[in-house]
């Protein structure tokens, strides 16, 4: 059966008036606010996939007098690149995101935290804060915006690493819980989203949950921007809605001749060519925070497999024992194996010792080194070996 | 309270209490290395994961609060399996040279593996790969990072209890390390050398710079005279090392090892410690009358301790603008090593060159103390060696002393007399009080108005104490203290410290006497005591120490008949010519990093 053409949507690079959306959407009951995103079904576009009603609605239970909003904007995920876009082409769009989360949870002061990577963007990003500001104060709203730099490490994208790096410490996840919807940044109730997260909420308040809501599927609701890259002839950004099956999303970005596409990056997993029918991109799924990466038959995957694991043998913060010493010994151990220093069977070991990565390390980095490791291993064992 | 079952077994704890805790209540040991009783909690060692049930991941015990109706396992095959993996982990990226490791036999990571039986080291061995150095820079302490398993333990002892953060945690993935300001070596950065690292490292990452071979040579060499003395703390501490349990006095079995051991003569750093108390005592007393009668603006108040090395090196680094407000008096162990090859040298008829003189200490910063390059007013190197009191453990234990079984023996004399005013200079407050209990009689003539002369207030385990005492009918000669309320405040660990300089600096504070001792507990919890320490332990050890003090005979420095004795046959008099020149020195300006 030949499938139709994916699914295109337009609504994270729509051109809108977000001044119109603030004005009618922050004079409504922060309750509402957070009824209609968690009526949206949406969840976090930065991988995770945590409802954002949720999130906003455990902050807004809080009673502190300070809260904050924080912008994920370190955007570190090999094969991602869409929150760069997203902030070069839409920023008032993000930052009117924050407003409408300042009012749902009652937060005064808003961090976007950028990439280190993306300074280029600083101009335009504080340029456009200035408009925004004027807006705030315009529409009354007592809500102030803070830019902060990242220097460079993968790991100040997980949000409790994020908040220490903002506060002027060693960027290194911290114990959970608590959550940072309890103690967040500087200690205090902070809701943390993702750029793209922060974009939908404008959606949502602009076209209301029903129309986000009957996009996607029950797990999955609504729209994704994907960053496409690799084998493919059609590299780019592309917002599409979710469920689609990976078979479907190689016909319409393949080359022809795919054999395995890694879904969500380093962290994410690997999708064989005999799994392609079966597997959908959601959170029912193969969840991605958008990278998405086409290999042809003319990669091997080993090399992608070492990559990865070279990234993160550099990237794990190595405050934890699985992660630091996990990524070192199955990088050393899959180079072991293909030099024919240790015999096939070692490579069970390593995917018994992800295994334990995945269920023992600290943060989110060293629990999901394993899910690459274990899908490409398992998937392309000889060409590990061999 | 929440109700929650560990292993099946139900039980109800206080909200807040970690799993870990609760565990322990029932008797569930879960293994732990990160994690020590007087640091904040870390959660990056992983080995005291737990099953939570319905949780996607394990929960590590010592970094997860209980909640209702939690249902743990601490010993599921889940649990076993990965607990086994993140042991092996460490092993591969850990020195296992344990035979030939300074801590083999104390080792936490060492037992673990022995209890896992972990050993056939599966994984790919990361050690040559990084090829650390052993820094051996400083005379105290050894760092070596092929032994570290990043448990941070030494770097939250550094950032936390001292406030010093020497030891900082530098770079990410398999680079990451612990390292110091630019990874300069030890020597060269703002350590105290105070030691709270060691005592709080699982492995043998970090260990004191011993001297035991040194020790064993000079003691077996018959052409030298051999004397050592013992610092308070170590009589009360030293047991621990040798299978006693904490808080048991060993003063008498001490000595008696020490003669066994083959020292020419056993002697007491206390009997400096109440010199000190007359030197220091009279340094105060002469700062007051400058500042209160002849209103002398160069005078500096509030004066500082000065017995503590971690202290002086602290405040040399970091408040180098006070370093005219620290008492000129030499620490106890360094008044002794001055005194020991003159005025002992003299009185036994030695050739000074041939005396080596030992300190067994129950710190790590007393050995860089005895090579700073002022401590050679004898002529010689002062002190020759020092050894901390886990040394000594292991020189007793090498010599196959069975220490428990020894007859108690009392120090050799001279320099081996002292008060219990200068025993408990091994606690925190104890010289404030030691010092207190002396100045007031010299002031007022009577004894100091505290019940059995125990100055409680200034005892204690708070970070900073202050107490003040009125100064009232007063000797003629000291008439202008009347009325004078003599304001003293105790701090013990640098970071205390650090806060009562900067409120000091600030203006927001104002005394005229500071005692600090750099280490938790003061010199009882020292960098060179035994291992585990805990506020237990320290506790146990504390009223081991008032205990001594109160089984003395004389309580008083100034009681002290060897005192007496030396100022009238070789000092002259308290802060005369020949104590400064012996007995006192000076201090160093340093960096702030």
């Amino acid at each position: 059966m030949k499938s139709s053409a994916l699914k295109r949507v337009d609504l994270i690079f729509e051109s809108v008036n977000v001044r119109e959306i603030l004005d009618k959407t922050l004079k409504r009951k922060p309750e509402e606010i957070i009824q209609d995103v968690l009526d949206s079904g949406l969840r976090g576009r930065g991988g995770a996939g945590f409802p954002t009603g949720m999130k906003w609605k455990y902050t807004a239970a809080e009673k502190n007098a300070v809260k904050y909003i924080v912008c994920n904007a370190d955007e570190g995920e090999p094969g991602t690149f869409k929150d760069r876009q997203i902030l070069d082409e839409v920023p008032r769009k993000v930052f009117g995101g924050m407003a409408i989360a300042s009012k749902a949870i009652g937060a005064k002061i808003g961090y976007v935290y950028l990439r280190g990577e993306y300074k280029f963007l600083v101009p335009k990003l504080q340029e456009e804060m200035e408009i925004f500001h004027a807006m705030m104060k315009e529409m009354k709203h007592d809500f102030r915006l803070e830019l902060r730099l990242g220097s460079g490490a993968y790991i100040c994208g997980e949000e409790s690493a994020l908040f220490e790096s903002i506060e002027g410490k060693r960027g290194e996840p911290r114990n959970k819980p608590p959550y940072p919807t309890t103690s967040g940044l500087f200690g205090m109730p902070t809701s943390i989203n993702n750029v793209e997260t922060l974009v939908y909420t404008v959606m949502i308040c602009k076209y209301g949950a029903d129309y986000f809501h009957k996009l996607g599927t029950t797990d999955s609701r609504g729209s994704k921007v994907f960053s496409v890259s690799g084998d493919t002839p059609k590299a780019g950004i592309y917002e599409l809605e979710l469920g689609m099956t990976v078979e479907r999303f190689v016909e319409e970005f393949g080359d022809g001749d795919t054999k395995a596409v890694q879904v969500g990056g380093a962290s994410g997993f690997c999708v064989p060519r005999k799994k392609f029918r079966d597997t959908i991109i959601g959170f029912e799924g193969v969840p991605t925070g958008g990278s998405m990466k086409l290999f042809n038959s003319s990669r091997s995957m080993y090399n992608v497999l070492h990559n990865y694991l070279d990234f993160f043998t550099e990237e794990s913060c190595g405050q934890c024992t699985p992660c630091r010493v996990g990524c070192q010994q199955l990088l050393l151990g899959v180079e072991a194996v293909k030099r024919g220093e240790r015999n096939s069977r070692y490579l069970d070991e390593l995917v018994k010792l992800a295994g334990t990565m995945k269920i023992s390390s600290k943060c989110g980095l060293g629990q999901s080194v394993g899910n690459a490791f274990k899908s490409i291993v398992e998937n392309f064992k000889e060409e590990i070996i061999y | 309270m929440v109700n929650l079952t560990i292993n099946g077994l139900h039980i109800s704890v206080k909200e807040g209490t970690t799993i870990l805790d609760a565990a322990r209540k029932l008797n569930f040991k879960v293994p732990t290395l990160c994690n020590h009783p007087d640091l904040c909690v870390a959660g990056n060692c992983r080995v005291c994961v737990v099953e939570q049930l319905s949780a996607k991941t394990l929960v590590a015990s010592c970094a997860t609060p209980v909640t209702e109706n939690m249902q743990i396992l601490t010993n599921s095959l889940k649990v076993r399996t990965a607990r086994k993996h993140i042991i092996e982990l460490l092993l591969s990226e850990h020195k296992a040279d344990c035979t030939k490791c300074y801590k083999n036999g104390f080792c936490e990571l060492q037992s673990l593996a022995n209890e896992y039986s972990v050993g056939d080291h599966v994984y790919i061995d990361l050690v040559p790969i990084h090829a650390h150095k052993i820094d051996k820079t400083s005379p105290s302490i050894t760092k070596d990072d092929s032994k570290c398993i990043r448990c941070q333990r030494c770097v939250r002892t550094c950032a936390e209890l001292q406030g010093v953060n020497a030891l900082t945690v530098a770079n990410k993935g398999k680079e990451m390390k612990i390292s110091s300001f630019f990874d300069k070596p030890m020597h060269e950065v703002i350590c105290t050398n105070c030691g709270q690292c060691i005592n709080r490292c699982p492995t043998g990452a970090l260990v004191e710079r011993n001297y035991i071979e040194e020790v064993w040579e000079e003691i077996l060499d018959p052409n030298t005279h051999v004397v050592v003395q013992t610092a308070p703390a170590v009589r009360i501490g030293l047991g621990e090392a040798l299978g006693l349990n904490p808080g048991q006095r060993v003063t008498g079995k001490m000595v008696a090892a020490l003669k066994r051991l083959g020292f020419n003569s056993v002697l007491d750093t206390d009997f400096t410690a109440d010199l000190t108390i007359i030197e220091e005592g009279t340094e105060l007393l002469g700062r007051l009358k400058r500042a209160l009668v002849d209103k002398d603006p160069t005078v500096k108040l509030p004066m500082t301790t000065s017995c503590s090395p971690g202290w002086i090196k602290f405040i040399e680094h970091a408040f180098p603008e006070f370093l005219d407000n620290v008492s000129t008096c030499k620490s106890p162990q360094q008044m002794f090593g001055a005194l020991a090859k003159t005025y002992y040298a003299q009185k036994k008829g030695l050739d000074p060159k041939k005396v080596v003189s030992v300190s067994i200490m129950p710190c790590t910063a007393k050995k860089y103390e005895a090579d700073r390059p002022e401590m050679r007013s004898s002529g010689f190197k002062d002190v020759d060696y020092v050894l901390t009191t886990r040394e000594l453990a292991r020189m007793i234990k090498q010599a196959g002393i069975n220490f428990d079984m020894l007859e108690d023996m009392k120090y050799d004399s001279i320099m081996g007399q002292s008060t219990g005013a200068a025993v408990i200079f091994g606690a925190t407050g104890g010289v404030m009080e030691a010092a207190l209990r002396t100045v007031y009689e010299i002031v007022t003539g009577r004894e100091v108005p505290f019940n059995g002369l125990n100055i409680i207030p200034v005892r204690g385990m708070d970070g900073v104490r202050e107490a003040s005492i009125l100064i009232e009918n007063c000797k003629p000669e000291w008439a202008f203290l009347n009325g004078v309320e003599v304001k003293c405040v105790v701090a013990h660990g640098l970071a205390n410290a650090r806060q009562v300089m900067k409120n000091v600096r600030d203006g927001k504070a104002v005394y005229h006497f500071i005692e600090v001792m750099a280490c938790p507990g003061g010199c009882l919890g020292g960098g060179g005591q035994p291992i585990p320490t805990n506020e237990q332990i320290r506790k146990k050890r504390t009223e081991a120490i008032y205990a001594e003090d109160m089984g003395m005979p004389i309580r008083k420095s100034h009681e002290n008949p060897e005192i007496t004795a030396i100022y009238k046959d070789f000092l002259g008099e308290p802060n005369g010519h020949k104590s400064h020149e012996l007995l006192h020195t000076h201090y160093t300006v340093r960096r702030s990093y």
